[in-house]
């Protein structure tokens, strides 16, 4: 079978209704960003699950890398007082 | 063979119910098995358009016609999901596709039946997919993400799929004697062949064991083909048909259906390329590929042009 060039990857997001984020649903080949978006529509929308598509060239898209995850993410790990329970309140106060 | 400290922490995440990543370490025969089998579970979504495209011309009426062309229309999308699983494990999607026109790769061999009389549609929606949807309903859980998530959408889309067909068995079994015969027939034939999807029984299913292992598959083969059993002999029921085989009877103390015995022989031959219509489906997706290239090429040479205007 002869070599075709292939449609390059794209990665498809899609935003179920305003005020949502976008969501990550998959890639698809398309030749360029129109084409993407359309088929993006016929893909991942034949029940009305989109309000909004975003077609981002998959080589655009970077990634941490999982094998160094642990000491990636360790910084957050030890800092309880980001979080709201870590101080105490007097039980007589409202609202807070 | 001694694990690897790799091949440890592998088995251990997947022990832990994590889902395995596309970035993540994996061993070499996971990645192989998994090309393996989410490529064929894709090239069945799109060659399982043909049978179905052969009636859209034919449907009795607007109704019909409209359900199976939105039903086509989702397999050609479940094909699409599915390969792009396939390209996170490293493959390209020509690549995937050079294995299906070769020949190199299978599919589901039940598509290499034909599909005679409108009764079919019935069969294969309300068998073919109720098959289906049993063992993606498990894949829902498999331990690669990548082919997990779209499990969920493919199992929600093809509810429909499975509704629909009995429905046109539901119509036809309670219509004139001729309807119904046809509704029968159907029956008869589709009922081995929808048996089959669900592989080989277990002692002869050669990927079983390390597929389970795994995570990639959750219930054995014979599991699933034990429920779609009890589930199916009574929708039959409810149509008023017989399920043919003579010794398919309720057992008080396994509470499952016994059953008789599927002809091997048949399946090996078919996945061996001798089935019916083996011949006639390779050669309409080659053609298909073929009678496409130009719009290909026009399309890149379009993209290409459109982006030199950008730049000037």
């Amino acid at each position: 079978m002869s070599k075709e060039q292939d449609f390059p990857l794209w990665e498809i997001f899609i935003q179920s209704k305003r005020g949502l984020d976008h969501k990550h649903v998959g890639s698809l080949h398309a030749a360029d960003a129109q084409m993407a978006i359309e088929n993006a529509r016929d893909v991942y929308t034949r029940r009305n699950e989109g309000n909004s598509i975003w077609a981002v060239l998959a080589e655009n898209l970077h990634a941490s890398k999982p094998e160094d995850q642990g000491a990636f993410f360790d910084p957050a790990d030890d800092k309880v007082y980001r979080h709201p329970t870590f101080y105490v309140m007097p039980k007589e106060a409202k609202y807070i | 063979m001694a694990e690897s400290k790799e091949e440890a922490l592998f088995q251990e995440k997947v022990d832990a119910e994590q889902k395995i990543e596309p970035k993540d370490w994996m061993p070499a025969d996971y990645r192989k098995n998994l090309i393996r089998q989410i490529s064929q579970h894709g090239h069945s979504e799109i060659v399982g358009m043909l049978p179905e495209g052969n009636w859209i011309t034919r449907a009795p009426s607007l109704r019909r016609k409209t359900v199976l062309l939105a039903k086509v229309q989702d397999e050609a999308g479940h094909g699409l999901y599915l390969y792009s699983a396939a390209e996170t494990l490293g493959i390209g999607r020509d690549e995937l596709n050079d294995q299906l026109l070769t020949g190199k790769a299978k599919y589901s061999s039940i598509f290499n039946y034909p599909t005679i009389t409108w009764a079919d549609m019935g069969a294969v929606g309300w068998l073919v997919d109720g098959a289906a949807i049993m063992n993606q309903v498990m894949l829902c859980r498999t331990s690669y993400g990548p082919y997990a998530r779209p499990m969920v959408r493919i199992c929600k889309e093809e509810s429909f799929h499975q509704r629909q067909g009995y429905e046109i068995m539901n119509v036809l079994s309670h219509g004139s004697p001729e309807q119904k015969a046809m509704a029968q027939d159907a029956l008869d034939r589709w009922w081995w062949p929808s048996l089959m999807m669900f592989g080989p029984s277990d002692a002869d299913s050669p990927h079983s064991a390390q597929s389970m292992k795994w995570k990639i598959k959750r219930q054995s083969n014979d599991e699933l083909r034990q429920i779609f059993i009890d589930r199916t002999v009574q929708q039959a029921e409810v149509l008023g048909l017989q399920i043919p085989d003579p010794e398919l009877k309720w057992n008080e103390e396994t509470q499952h259906y016994d059953w008789g015995t599927i002809n091997w022989d048949e399946f090996f031959n078919v996945i061996k390329g001798n089935g019916p219509c083996n011949k006639e489906r390779l050669t309409a997706r080659q053609k298909a590929h073929a009678d496409g290239a130009w719009v290909r090429e026009a399309a890149l040479a379009y993209a290409g042009k459109k982006a030199k205007k950008k730049a000037a």
